[in-house]
């Protein structure tokens, strides 16, 4: 076995090992890829034939409705990005972010129907938008102190009778 | 030569991986890019149509130029953050149009007494319904519109100062 | 003014770091002994300095001092004392810190037992480790300065992420963060072999046992975190294919692939050149993960602050690491000469194939995970890539490596034959055909398959201490007498290869996972896999920071109870944020597991999962990372035993110039 030919069969070796690992990331991505479809795209763009995609947008007020699907507990509501609304079920435990008027993403695929049936679903942030660092900001700029009072509550809750607005804003 | 070559790839690999993920810094930076957002969905679209105490679709249209229209609360701590940055834009005669979001009215006047008026308008979207048509994920949130009506461009959250800059010398060149 | 103690050992840290990176190199570059000799105690001296910063925040932490904005913004009074300890490497500062002092106790291990080495290799690798640490102590001072104050003082803190208030992720962090920088010793030695422009044996039997030792770690710090994953979220699934779940994973897959073609170079000295590259993308990796998390690029429960400002300086800190390195292997690598011959079929080539295999997953990782990224950037289309790509990808390049894993130990080095070592294999391959076959009348063809590549690489595994104590073919006392007589690094070799199968075995096992939604009113049932649960009550509790919603569920199976568990939701006061504490039973052959979700009409919707073999994914990684100490044990014991003699040599020297 000469140096030639030892080198040979490990760069053939190489390019077999990374030539099926190409190949079989080329036909993972065209079968599993799942795309970002908004409500408003859905008659466009979305895959038939069952293929699941993410349908993402806002859960619409008061869409939201407990339900029971094959004797198991389910959730029914509707998403929407302002050009179309989608309904969607889930059987399920709803996240704890979950929550009317609020980003939602969802994993899924379109029934016949129309329904959008939910495997997966992904609550976006709070609606109070408080990533951690602009909490940092405001604090390092003397502007709010979460320690001095508690957070606001959530807007929803801001026409509900009988939630006692104790704090309004800073 | 070829050996050469094949020892320099990596390199070459890491600098490629390295220059994009500056750009994707900078875009988080300046707002264009969020690899988390939701694509907003008005972008290049036409504002819908709503009518709201304060202004309508029909007064954005009549205005004929392209301006910012800002979501925001007075309960929204982020906002507050946002504040001098909209003042900023105000001063660099950016016509800023604001939209308070689920909030009350003289909460909303409260606030802006508080932390300064950047608003050439004012309107009240107080049961959030055009937010939801709009597909905002929070407040604050801004939109660029055209002199045509149309979405150009979108942030969600708190602008950044560079995203500010930006569209300060957009606005005036 | 603790507070101030710790930043100024940090700053001191810098001081030493900056000296422990310029000096030694110099003097290794110049060839003065003296200046190459301080280079063990400015790395103790860094090390000492850390400590003793990283104890103040510990200090501050525990103490409720909340006039340090971190500890206000991570901590509250409430907070029990566990997680005030751990909550030091909880927050983004806290953690640039820990990872600081982690690089510098590793400086400070090279700086202790690194005696036999040469005395220019030795300046080289500490010098290395002492730049690497000068960038992250400098970015946590000017960056991320973990002692900066606030004035005035809050009352209280703002208090952690109830998600990060358990004890899986309390401790998963520093075993992970071993696992990372541990990196930076087979990384530093790398560089230093590539400015002394040679390589030989010598190096690859002392990378061996810190790469070991690294790999160990994040072994067991994935493990950990996915377990964490298993029973924290709530979803009863271990691995999600996460951006930082991935992140992790590429070190490994790099660190595995460096553990064994470190071997070649040890015992063949081949695969050279190979070989630093591999050491320095195991730590590139390890690096660009930490970085992709920190910079909010990749989203992840550990969402620290994302401040894009922040990761342009990691960015850069990153760009001169890693750009630096490479930059020296592709200008010095040619120097590092050739390597020895070997055959395809051989020892060699199957560690060959190992590695070409791991890195093309490595590779394929890569691609799946930052795709969406580049997608967003340059074709802006939001797409995800999710678990049915990787298991489309990472399985068939996985295939081969099991088959391999076992035959592997059989080949002998430079020139062997496949026919003999399948041959010794024969009874492995039927009994791992049986299984197989067994498992395909309860399961589908991937997992049955999966189930019994399993089996043939666990007894594959065995079968290689079988073959060499002979068993069967001489007296069992003769058996007992080679079994005492063999190395532990190949109880290491076996118990590493068993435990990937355990570990196999344990996601085979997985698909066989059953799980039901119901909503249950109290006193009513539900069955789950042949298991009876019934809703007892809901009640109210209070923890020390949260209040939670219990539901009692009595298990019964065929009459007989089986097991009590109590799910909880808990709703902490301070971050006004709610989480499922789900409820496991194990009998280490399957997991109750059991989730309370949402109360309606009087009843509460309950998951019930039953996840056949899922223990064995943890076992698994155990019994891997164990190997690993076995391997690492055996190190240890030759590499003293040159430290022994010299020392008795230098001290016979003394005495006699006394």
């Amino acid at each position: 076995m000469t140096r030639k030919r030892r080198r040979l069969i490990v760069l053939l070796a190489c390019g077999l090992g990374l030539g099926s690992a190409a190949a079989l990331t080329l036909s993972a991505f065209s079968d599993t890829l799942e795309l970002f479809v908004p409500p408003s795209r859905i008659a466009t763009d979305a895959p038939h034939g069952g293929r699941a995609f993410r349908l993402g947008g806002l859960v619409e007020a008061g869409s939201v409705e407990r339900v029971s699907v094959a004797g198991q507990p389910a959730a029914r509501f509707r998403v929407t990005d302002g050009g179309a609304t989608v309904s969607v079920e889930y059987v399920g435990i709803l996240p704890d972010l979950f929550r009317e008027g609020q980003g939602v993403v969802t994993l899924g695929s379109l029934r016949p129907d129309g329904v959008f049936k939910a495997q997966e679903v992904l609550a976006k942030h709070d609606e109070n938008y408080m990533p951690k660092d602009v909490a940092d900001a405001l604090k390092k700029s003397g502007n709010w102190h979460p320690e001095t009072g508690a957070a606001p509550p959530a807007a929803a809750l801001w026409n509900d009778p009988q939630t006692k607005i104790t704090k309004a804003g800073s | 030569m070829n050996r050469r070559l094949l020892l320099l790839a990596p390199l070459g690999l890491a600098a490629i991986g390295g220059v994009s993920f500056y750009a994707m810094l900078r875009g988080m930076k300046r707002g264009t890019f969020d690899p988390r957002g939701i694509p907003s969905q008005m972008l290049d679209k036409p504002l819908p149509d709503f009518d709201l105490p304060g202004f309508n679709r029909a007064d954005v249209l009549k205005n004929a130029r392209p301006i910012l229209i800002n979501f925001f609360a007075s309960w929204c701590a982020p906002c507050i953050d946002e504040a001098p940055i909209l003042l900023k834009l105000r001063q660099a005669h950016v016509p800023l149009w604001g939209i308070a979001y689920k909030d009350k009215h003289e909460a909303t006047d409260a606030f802006l007494v508080r932390q300064g008026n950047p608003f050439a308008h004012l309107a009240h979207d107080d049961a959030g319904t055009v937010g939801i048509e709009w597909g905002i994920t929070g407040v604050p949130e801004t939109f660029l519109v055209d002199a045509a009506g149309i979405v150009r461009w979108h942030f969600a959250g708190p602008l950044p100062p560079e995203a500010a800059d930006a569209l300060a010398t957009r606005f005036t060149s | 003014m603790i507070a101030e103690l710790g930043h100024f050992g940090l700053a001191l840290a810098v001081a030493f770091a900056i000296a422990q990176g310029i000096l030694p190199l110099w003097g290794a570059h110049r060839g003065e002994a003296r200046l190459m000799q301080v280079a063990p105690a400015l790395a103790l001296g860094q090390m000492i300095a850390l400590g003793i910063s990283f104890g103040c925040l510990v200090w501050a932490s525990v103490a409720d001092d909340f006039s340090v904005l971190n500890i206000a913004e991570n901590s509250h009074t409430l907070k029990p004392l566990l997680y005030k300890i751990t909550g030091a490497w909880g927050s983004h500062e806290g953690s640039i810190l820990f990872w600081c002092l982690i690089l510098a106790i590793c400086g400070g291990l090279v700086a202790l037992f690194g005696g036999p080495l040469p005395a220019s290799l030795r300046a080289r690798v500490i010098g290395v480790l002492g730049l690497t640490a000068c960038g992250f102590e400098l970015f946590a001072l000017l960056e991320s300065n973990p002692f900066a104050r606030l004035w005035p003082p809050p009352l209280d803190g703002r208090d952690m992420n109830p998600l990060l208030q358990d004890p899986g992720l309390a401790f998963h962090p520093p075993i992970l963060y071993f696992g990372y920088v541990g990196m930076a010793v087979p990384f530093a030695f790398a560089v230093a072999a590539l400015l002394e422009g040679r390589i030989d044996a010598a190096w690859g039997r002392w990378v061996r046992p810190w790469t070991l030792a690294a790999w160990c770690a994040l072994t067991g710090g994935i493990a950990l975190g996915s377990w964490w994953a298993y029973y924290e979220l709530g979803w009863g699934g271990f691995w999600f294919w996460d951006p930082v779940e991935n992140a992790s994973l590429l070190p490994w897959l790099t660190a595995t692939a460096l553990l064994h073609s470190a071997i070649v170079v040890e015992k063949r000295e081949a695969l050279k050149t190979w070989t630093v590259l591999l050491a320095i993308g195991a730590f590139a990796f390890s690096l660009s993960g930490t970085f992709l998390v920190r910079s909010g690029i990749l989203n992840s429960v550990h969402s620290f602050a994302n401040d894009p400002a922040r990761g342009v300086f990691i960015l850069g800190l990153l760009a001169i690491i890693i750009g630096g390195s490479l930059l020296l292997f592709a200008l010095r690598a040619p120097k590092l000469g050739a390597s020895g011959l070997f055959a395809p079929v051989s020892r060699e080539g199957a560690i060959v194939l190992n590695n070409i295999l791991l890195c093309s997953i490595a590779a394929v990782v890569v691609t799946g995970t930052i795709y969406p990224l580049f997608a967003d950037l340059l074709l802006d289309t939001k797409i995800s890539v999710g678990p049915p790509f990787f298991e489309a990808t990472v399985l068939p390049l996985a295939c081969p490596i099991f088959f391999a894993m076992a035959l592997g130990p059989f080949m002998s080095w430079k020139r062997a034959a496949l026919a003999p070592a399948l041959m010794k294999l024969w009874w492995v391959a039927l009994v791992a055909l049986i299984v197989g076959i067994v498992a395909k009348m309860g399961m589908h063809a991937v997992p049955a398959f999966a189930m019994g590549g399993a089996a043939w690489m666990i007894l594959g595994a065995f079968a290689d201490i079988i073959e060499r104590i002979r068993l069967f073919r001489v007296s069992p006392a003769n058996s007992f007498h080679r079994l005492i007589g063999l190395p532990l690094s190949s109880f290491g070799t076996t118990l590493g290869h068993a435990g990937l199968g355990i570990t196999v075995a344990g996601i085979a096992g997985m698909s066989l996972a059953s799980e039901t939604i119901v909503l249950l009113h109290p006193g009513e049932h539900a069955q789950v896999a042949g298991y009876d649960v019934k809703l007892v009550e809901l009640h109210d509790a209070k923890g020390s920071n949260y209040n939670a919603r219990v539901a009692t569920l009595e298990i019964t199976r065929d009459g007989r109870p089986v097991v009590t568990l109590a799910p909880e939701r808990r709703s902490f006061t301070t971050q006004t944020m709610t989480t499922t504490e789900a409820k496991i039973h194990t009998n280490l052959l399957r997991d109750l597991y059991m989730v309370l979700g949402e109360e309606r009409e009087g009843g509460a919707v309950l998951r019930l999962h039953h996840n056949p073999l899922a223990p064995w994914i943890w076992l698994g990684a155990l019994v891997m990372a164990l190997g690993g100490g076995c391997s690492l044990a055996d190190r240890r014991l030759r590499i003293a035993a040159p430290t022994r003699a010299a020392a008795a040599k230098a001290a016979t020297n003394k005495a006699a110039r006394a």
